[in-house]
């Protein structure tokens, strides 16, 4: 990751110079190429994700299974918005959630509650990994009868970097952040926020308690990735889960027809 | 920290480009282009790939990082322009519908390996 402030932070061009192509800007262009023998490679270093995410892709398609990703940063709460939304998305919508964490099966057994079929993912088999990659959600399908399953939710590791970087297939993902923790993380993270498709604003019932201020978030949010929906609700109270709830079931509808 | 994963991959695609007549070549520098929207640390990303091709055909090969900048395109009036922020609203027509152009690479570019006929002529 480029850590936040180095993130987007270019060096000037020293001669003032229009540029109308992306330009590299790495020093080590300047130095000498090592006088072996060149050979062309042009692949993308994710090649092998990609394509097993394409192939869960395809798969989930050819079932009519909506995929939701999860992501967000440790304890923002995912597991109880997933708790709470199960509640209500369920028996209508069957749901089945795959979670990640690098240990523990605590989250899992708070899911199962719901009645949903749940696998627990623990990357410390994978190396500890920072978030999931589509081989593991591949895996970890095997212990789900996927054919009785409309809705698939991955509540993914907690980080708001290395899992969007990584494709699983999915339809939509989302980000969650929680008031505790700052209007600017959005900034500091804004590949994360560019690349999911609504983001959940958690924990409102403590802005009475916090100096937090959802207007600098929402403008932030609005110049990372504009016109990208913004839920703001408590998983606590259940404040704005309607609005957020609604949002998924048409998201599940209009990939069935 | 993905970048060990990452620097797995690079190994696993590097050893699978190696023509197969010159296996036994050293890789001398593998050349890599990394957006600067994508989620990866330079410095690290060379530190997990000296540790995961040490031992390896590939061990002492240089990490060479070229990073990419965002460029990024106006959907509503085409304007194109270079970022240095994460805004991603167009200053001629304050559209949000703007595509990136480049900016996500991370792509490997080539491999240079150690080339014995040019070192001999070299020396000769
Ligand atoms: N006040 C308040 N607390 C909440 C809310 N949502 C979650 N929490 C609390 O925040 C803590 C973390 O919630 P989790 O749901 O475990 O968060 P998570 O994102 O799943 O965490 P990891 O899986 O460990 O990354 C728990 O103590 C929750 O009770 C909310 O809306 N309001
Ligand atoms: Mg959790
Ligand atoms: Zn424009």
């Amino acid at each position: 990751m480029l850590t936040p402030d180095k993130r987007l932070i270019y060096r000037h061009h020293k001669d003032g110079h229009n540029h109308t192509h992306p330009h590299p800007f790495s020093p080590e262009l300047e130095t000498q190429r090592s006088g072996g023998r060149e050979i062309k490679v042009v692949r993308r270093v994710l090649d092998a994700n990609d394509m097993m995410a394409a192939r869960n892709r395809e798969f989930f398609a050819s079932k009519g299974i909506f995929v939701l990703n999860v992501m967000s940063s440790p304890g923002s709460g995912k597991t109880t918005i997933l708790q709470r939304s199960l509640a209500h998305l369920m028996p209508e919508l069957r749901c089945a959630v795959i979670v990640g964490d690098i240990c523990t099966t605590q989250d899992a057994d708070r899911l199962s509650l719901s009645g949903a079929p749940v696998v627990q993912v623990n990357t410390d088999q994978f190396g500890g990994d920072c978030h999931l990659a589509a081989h593991v959600i591949e895996r970890a399908m095997a212990g789900i009868d996927m054919d009785a399953v409309d809705l698939l939710i991955v509540e993914n590791i907690g980080n708001l970097v290395c899992p969007a970087e990584f494709d699983i297939g999915e339809d939509q993902r989302v980000v969650v952040l929680s008031v505790t923790e700052g209007e600017d993380k959005p900034a500091k993270y804004p590949l994360m926020f560019r690349e999911c498709d609504a983001m959940l604003l958690n924990k409102i019932d403590l802005l009475p308690y916090l100096e937090y201020d959802v207007e600098t978030t929402l403008q932030s949010v609005a110049q990372i990735h504009p016109g990208m929906p913004v839920f703001q609700i408590s998983a606590k109270s259940g404040q704005g889960m309607d609005a957020w709830l609604d949002w998924l079931r048409e998201q599940v509808r209009s990939k069935r027809t | 920290m993905h970048e060990m994963s990452l620097a797995m991959e690079i190994l696993k695609i590097v050893q699978d480009s190696i023509p197969a007549d010159l296996i036994d070549a050293r890789v001398q520098r593998v050349n890599l282009k990394v957006g600067r929207m994508s989620a990866v640390v330079p410095d690290s990303l060379r530190f997990c790939f000296t540790v995961v091709s040490d031992k390896t055909n590939v061990a002492g090969a240089e990490l060479a990082i070229e990073e990419v900048a965002v460029e990024v395109r106006c959907g509503d009036c085409g304007h194109q322009w270079l970022i240095d922020a994460p805004v991603f609203v167009c200053p001629q027509c304050s559209s949000g519908r703007v595509e990136m152009l480049s900016g996500r690479e991370l792509d490997i570019v080539s491999i240079e390996i150690e080339d014995e006929e040019g070192s001999d002529a070299h020396a000769g």
